[in-house]
């Protein structure tokens, strides 16, 4: 069909199209928040600590003596060639803190998506399939435990038990430091670092200090899996060409893998993307936790050392990733269903 | 029916899994309302309370006994149990506050920019879409960052700083509801009677798009209270001066870790885990008793008489007539 083949590009330009108004909106609200309303970043963040000829040397230097609008304007321009300002307390380029400590993030949010989707299909599955059975109240309990403790609690259960009682896992940090000294610095991804040095024995350590921050994280991603698989799969067990396929005389094990199943993990891509934003913020706390070396751990830092121009770029970065993100879901969505596209 | 046996009808009808839910997340609930209000009472001592009345220090890091039922903190010697109790307070009155103000700010904005359209409502839309796409704990982040530097770290600053990320919610919520019901037929009727659009939003519409708020708004609290202790986790929010947070103690318990030191940390987490599993547990006991796509209602069981006796019931029909 012509008219179908030709909205599928529309539907992805305008969505691309998107983009733009809603990264304006969000820059300009973070910029109210956290440029205008303190009033002076300078004096918030350093204020007790530098002469006042020091402050207004720094507030020179970053530009903010100049008016609000010419400020704005700045802003906008250097978040548009994805620059992001620098900090004030020590004077570091946003981007620098992306490209040193995005690495880390990126690490720790694939492995516990990966730990998320082995724990949460499968259980998700098996409690839509058994609905309102033993097995399926108990992983709905657990599926609401994992979402009610918060990630850093079960942070802090796994370092007292593996780390302090067992003294199996190291208890934070990305890698223990002869790791960090030994491997050679490429892609600022330690474990691919390692990878490509061929260094065995570091590229064990980094997964020994990989394993709990990665199933901390997974597991609070597990419970949001577990509970759409399950809604899913009860939804489409629903459908009347289940139905239809069990008068056919389909065997229940195939009739849940090949028929409702399938089905069922539609709407979980697109709630995949809703995710990201949970990933976030569960890495960023994760970090926190775990001491980690990504974004979150970076912004923890500068927040309490009251840095708003390292607040307001790497918020802002955040703010970015999730908006493109989010579209790129949606459209990789439309791809997948036709249904979304109309 | 009376507006008590209304409020309990759909409670009855649930059955099994839903009711055992709704009542095991409003005992738990209750426990924390319980703690909160008699704080003063239940607490041994003040949450920021390190001496005894007599002037004695209480020990550091004491296992759990004695005085102190689930020991003492490692970094300023407070009792732990203490800080669980009136910490129950300080959370219930952030949510009660956020939770009453993104409802009175996102539901009536909801239903005007629902109800009127236009560019009002496309404005609406897309900033309440940017706040929502934006990562919940993020948009607390900046708010309390910002007012704890501005206000100090109160319990009402993080309540406002909370509010700022559920408003969206409402809002969606009771819009697209007020979207869909706007061209229902009862509108239509009230309209052609000439009630003005102020009657129609308050009498009429109103009491029928605020049906799933209640719901979202347990889902809320359940989610606030979470986000609270993340704040005080990351060093925000709530200030250890002003009133016992649950992250803070979480986060000052994270070096005990390794000491072998549990109580500390193991304790307010609990807590955090049991008021949020209640607040969910009452949130999705709430959403499949009032969802009728998820309820199942109590069936009768039925059973069809046996093949052979109907054929002769049928057979002796037949000779008798």
């Amino acid at each position: 069909m012509a008219s179908a083949g030709g909205s599928l590009p529309r539907y992805i330009a305008q969505r691309l199209l998107l983009i733009i108004p809603m990264v304006f909106l969000l820059t300009t609200i973070v910029f109210l928040l956290l440029r205008v309303a303190p009033g002076d970043p300078v004096s918030a963040t350093v204020g007790g600590r530098l002469s006042e000829a020091a402050q207004a040397e720094r507030r020179a230097a970053l530009g903010l003596d100049r008016p609000l609008i010419v400020q704005y304007l700045d802003y906008l321009k250097d978040v548009a060639t994805l620059q992001f300002g620098e900090t004030i307390t020590d004077n570091r380029a946003i981007i620098d803190i992306v490209q040193e400590n995005g690495g880390a993030t990126l690490t720790l949010a694939v492995a516990a998506f990966i730990v998320a989707l082995t724990i949460g299909l499968p259980l998700g599955m098996v409690a839509g399939r058994f609905r309102d059975s033993a097995g399926d109240v108990v992983i709905r309990i657990f599926g609401v435990i994992t979402y009610a403790a918060p990630v850093f609690y079960w942070g802090l259960l796994f370092q007292l038990f593996f780390a302090g009682a067992l003294g199996w896992l190291p208890a934070s940090g990305a890698a223990s430091p002869i790791t960090i000294f030994e491997v050679e610095e490429r892609t600022h991804i330690l474990l691919l670092d390692a990878i490509i040095a061929g260094n065995s024995e570091a590229i064990l350590d980094i997964l020994e200090h990989l394993i709990m921050p990665a199933c901390t994280l997974g597991l609070l991603l597990s419970g949001i899996f577990i509970r759409l698989v399950r809604v899913n799969v009860l939804q489409s067990l629903r459908g009347d060409y289940i139905e239809a396929a069990r008068a056919r005389g389909i065997g229940e094990v195939r009739l849940m893998r090949a028929h409702a199943f399938r089905n069922a993990l539609v709407p979980v891509v697109t709630v995949i993307g809703l995710q990201v934003a949970l990933l976030m913020s569960g890495a960023i706390l994760t970090e926190a936790t775990f001491n980690w070396p990504g974004l979150g751990n970076e912004l923890v830092q500068y927040i309490n050392n009251r840095d708003y121009a390292a607040v307001q770029g790497i918020i802002t970065l955040f703010a970015v990733v999730v908006v493109v993100v989010s579209i790129v879901i949606d459209i990789v969505n439309a791809l997948i269903d036709p249904r979304v596209r109309y | 029916m009376t507006w008590a046996s209304r409020l309990v009808a759909p409670f009855r009808q649930t059955t099994g899994f839903a009711r055992w839910i709704l009542l095991a997340g409003m005992l738990l609930v209750g426990i924390f309302v319980i703690l909160a209000v008699f704080a003063p009472w239940i607490a041994p001592f003040d949450f920021a309370q390190v001496r005894y009345p007599d002037g004695e220090r209480f020990p550091k890091s004491a296992p759990p006994g004695g005085d102190f039922l689930l020991g003492t903190t490692t970094s300023g010697s407070y009792d732990v149990w203490s800080r669980i109790v009136w910490g129950s307070r300080t959370a219930l009155e952030v949510v009660a506050i956020s939770v009453i103000l993104s409802v009175a700010i996102g539901a009536p904005l909801g239903l005007v920019s629902g109800y009127l359209g236009g560019s009002l409502d496309r404005m609406l839309v897309l900033l309440m879409d940017a706040l929502y796409a934006f990562p919940s704990l993020l948009l607390a982040i900046v708010f309390s960052f910002l007012l704890t530097d501005l206000f100090g770290g109160g319990i009402a600053a993080a309540g406002v700083a909370l509010t700022v990320i559920y408003v969206p919610q409402y809002f969606r919520v009771v819009r697209n509801t007020t979207v869909s019901a706007r061209e229902a037929t009862y509108v239509e009727a009230a309209r052609a009677i000439g009630a003005p659009k102020r009657t129609v939003m308050t009498k009429y519409l109103f009491g029928n798009v605020v049906q799933n708020v209640p719901v979202i708004g347990t889902l809320n609290a359940a989610d606030a209270i979470g986000t609270l202790a993340a704040l005080g986790f990351l060093g925000l929010g709530i200030q250890p001066n002003e009133a016992a947070e649950w992250g803070y103690d979480l986060q000052r318990a994270l070096d005990d870790a390794g000491a072998g030191i549990w109580w500390t940390g193991v304790f307010p987490g609990l807590a955090i885990v049991l008021l949020v599993t209640g607040l969910t547990f009452v949130g999705e006991g709430m959403n499949e008793t009032f969802n009728p796509t998820l309820r199942k209602r109590r069936l009768r069981p039925f059973t069809l008489p046996p093949r052979e006796a109907v054929a002769f019931e049928a057979g002796k029909g037949q000779v008798d007539l």
